[in-house]
């Protein structure tokens, strides 16, 4: 039997009695990210759809100087509530989120005409300050507006003459491309996985197999460095491809749990989908199958080796927050680079539009090209003396 | 047969091997002597051709390490100084994946590890997993995995190293079956009385260099010592004189 084979079969059989090597790569490893994906989109949509229907309650301070605002504020669904002394201690203790104050010279600002004051105390640091301040303004702003439109009535005036101009929103978003823009951290999830999946084993078989001596006399049978390599990154590609399927195939499901038609969204994510981004995915398996071993074959120990892989995790996290903080437009030589073709095709999934087998030809040919200098590098670290020989 | 030539080896300023020369024979057991940090590991290891020397050469049965690795590690047996088992698999799957390594053709595999399970007397554990074996069910299972291919050269680096006393006597007595079975074994120790007891020939080797290269006899006759203890510590206690 070929040495390869060998190593490969044997690698593959010994870990699947590592209950944790195993545990990471069908569970852990695949399932995190769809499990977390839910829940948290499901605990955010819920919070912000309940928020959106709640009714609005907040302290006001001099409730009785603007009645007919405080009238107009309850129609749309705000609850006054009672005074409080100190607004700014309020918000500050969290004990609101936000207070409204109506001072002493509201009504004389009002009989006169001029711009009557109310303040809005509240904190914009605090994370569940935007929702009901923003509403409460815009509750304010109607009734301004609608005061204001009867006041040029009254004089005469049509009220068109304080809106100069009216703007007209077309937005372009499809329920899909919403759902792109929702979900970008998708991609990421499934570069993680791979990385995941197959972390242990690569940390397992080189640095964990000179940390427990057994790569010295591995080493001395008559072949050649490279092939035992190669039987290693292929048990190593095993582990993670299947948690990339595992990945892949949880996605979907996962999707059914989020509520798509409240957020004005649609997903599909079907056979085609889970397909294609597999195929994707294939030549980034075995670059990332590479680097891992090149990095744990340069650690001393099985420790330094887990260590390095963990920073070496945040790269493609690292790149995820970039595509999404950065407006970056597509362009087709960024499919050339891997793992940014593979976020932009399947981001290019996710939106319904589909890759065109020029992007697809160009991610597969540019990612083996990668990995195949990748395994070149780790093959030449692999025939070094030092390599086998541990402490 | 294996003879080695002027072989050094440097690690940055350490000169670790410092010109080793000699020659272990077929059906002679010869022991490389020396306190810890003489040099032995590495010098077996450029033997085993894991290490590439600085300079000097090895012929294993008259091959080159330099010109033929993969021919010169088809005709060596190594019990080299990592011995990690594969703790997952038992002691027969262990041997079996060497085998493989080898080349070994599934009946001669079979054959040859069952032999070597019975000489060494594995039977008892052959089929537990390694994970809790015992530092000489350790060392059998590595000497019984390096020797499935039947090599005609064995290199055993302190094969006795952390075995008690009973497992000592069998690991010396498994050293004579090899001899006798045509062998060239080559082991090293820093036992005096091990290599005194076991050995056709003994080369001492002290910081990086041979000092001795005899048999236990004439080693005795040279030093004047009776007792080969105390020549060993003649010999690296007075090198100077050795030298000249």
């Amino acid at each position: 039997m070929n040495a390869s084979l060998t190593v490969f079969v044997k690698e593959v059989r010994e870990n699947l009695r590592e209950r944790r090597t195993v545990l990471n790569a069908v569970f852990t490893g695949p399932l995190i990210g769809p499990l977390m994906f839910m829940v948290l989109v499901n605990v955010t949509v819920s919070r912000q759809l309940d928020e959106a229907e709640a009714p609005l309650a907040l302290p006001v301070i001099g409730a009785s100087r603007a009645p007919n605002l405080i009238e107009a504020l309850r129609q749309q669904g705000f609850e006054p509530q009672p005074p409080v002394a100190d607004p700014i201690a309020v918000v500050r203790n969290q004990d609101a989120v936000a207070v409204l104050r109506i001072p002493d010279s509201f009504g004389d600002a009002w009989r006169t005409g001029d711009p009557a004051p109310v303040e809005l105390y509240y904190d914009s640091s605090r994370r569940d300050t935007d929702q009901p301040v923003t509403r409460l303004k815009a509750m304010i702003e109607s009734y301004s507006h609608r005061t204001g439109a009867m006041r040029l009535v009254a004089r005469g005036l049509s009220p068109t003459v304080s809106n100069p101009v009216l703007v007209a929103e077309r937005d372009q978003s499809t329920p899909r491309s919403r759902a792109g823009k929702l979900f970008s951290i998708l991609p990421y999830f499934f570069v993680l996985t791979v990385f995941m999946g197959g972390m242990y084993l690569a940390v397992d078989l080189t640095a964990g197999e000179r940390e427990r001596q057994s790569m010295e006399p591995l080493f001395i049978n008559p072949v050649a460095p490279w092939r035992i390599l190669l039987g290693k990154i292929g048990a190593i590609c095993v582990f993670s491809l299947s948690s990339l399927l595992i990945c892949a195939i949880a996605f979907p499901v996962a999707a059914r749990f989020i509520p798509t038609e409240k957020l004005g969204i649609a997903l599909d994510l079907g056979p085609a989908f889970v397909l294609e981004v597999l195929v994707l995915m294939l030549p980034l398996v075995l670059l990332v199958a590479g680097l891992q071993t090149l990095v744990a074959s340069f650690s001393k120990s099985y420790r330094e080796a887990q260590t390095y892989l963990s920073i070496l995790m945040l790269v493609p996290v690292l790149l995820s927050v970039l595509l999404t903080v950065l407006p970056v437009k597509t362009a087709e030589w960024m499919y050339a680079v891997p793992l940014l073709g593979q976020q932009l095709g399947i981001t290019e999934l996710l939106v319904g539009g589909s890759v065109t087998a020029r992007q697809l030809g160009t991610c597969m040919l540019s990612g083996f090209i990668v990995a195949a200098l990748m395994l070149a590098i780790t093959a030449r670290v692999y025939d070094s003396e030092r390599l086998a020989i541990s402490a | 047969m294996i003879e080695v030539e002027n072989l050094r080896k440097a690690f940055g300023d350490i000169q670790a091997v410092d010109g080793v020369s000699f020659t272990a024979r077929d059906g002679e057991i010869t022991g490389l002597l020396g306190p810890n940090g003489a040099g032995k590991t590495t010098t077996l290891r450029m033997l085993y051709t894991l290490m590439r020397p600085d300079a000097g050469q090895v012929l294993v049965d008259g091959i080159s390490t330099a010109s033929d690795r993969l021919a010169v590690r088809r005709r060596l047996g190594v019990l080299p100084d990592g011995r990690g088992l594969y703790k997952h698999l038992t002691a027969r799957q262990n041997i079996d994946y060497f085998a493989r390594l080898h080349g070994l053709s599934a009946g001669d595999a079979q054959r040859r590890r069952e032999a070597l399970i019975e000489m060494l007397e594995m039977a008892d554990f052959a089929d537990r997993r390694a994970e809790g074996f015992s530092q000489g069910q350790r060392v059998k299972t590595a000497i019984a995995r390096a020797l499935v291919h039947d090599p005609k050269n064995v290199i055993l680096d302190e094969p006795t190293n952390g075995l008690d006393v009973m497992a000592t006597r069998r690991m010396r007595r498994f050293m004579l079956d090899l001899r006798a079975e045509g062998r060239c074994v080559l082991f090293s120790s820093h036992v005096m009385q091990e290599v005194a007891q076991l050995c056709d020939r003994i080369v001492v080797i002290a910081r990086g260099r041979v000092v001795a290269d005899e048999s236990p006899d004439a080693l005795r006759r040279e030093t004047g010592e009776s007792n080969l203890e105390e020549a060993f510590v003649k010999i690296i206690g007075s090198e100077e004189g050795l030298a000249a």
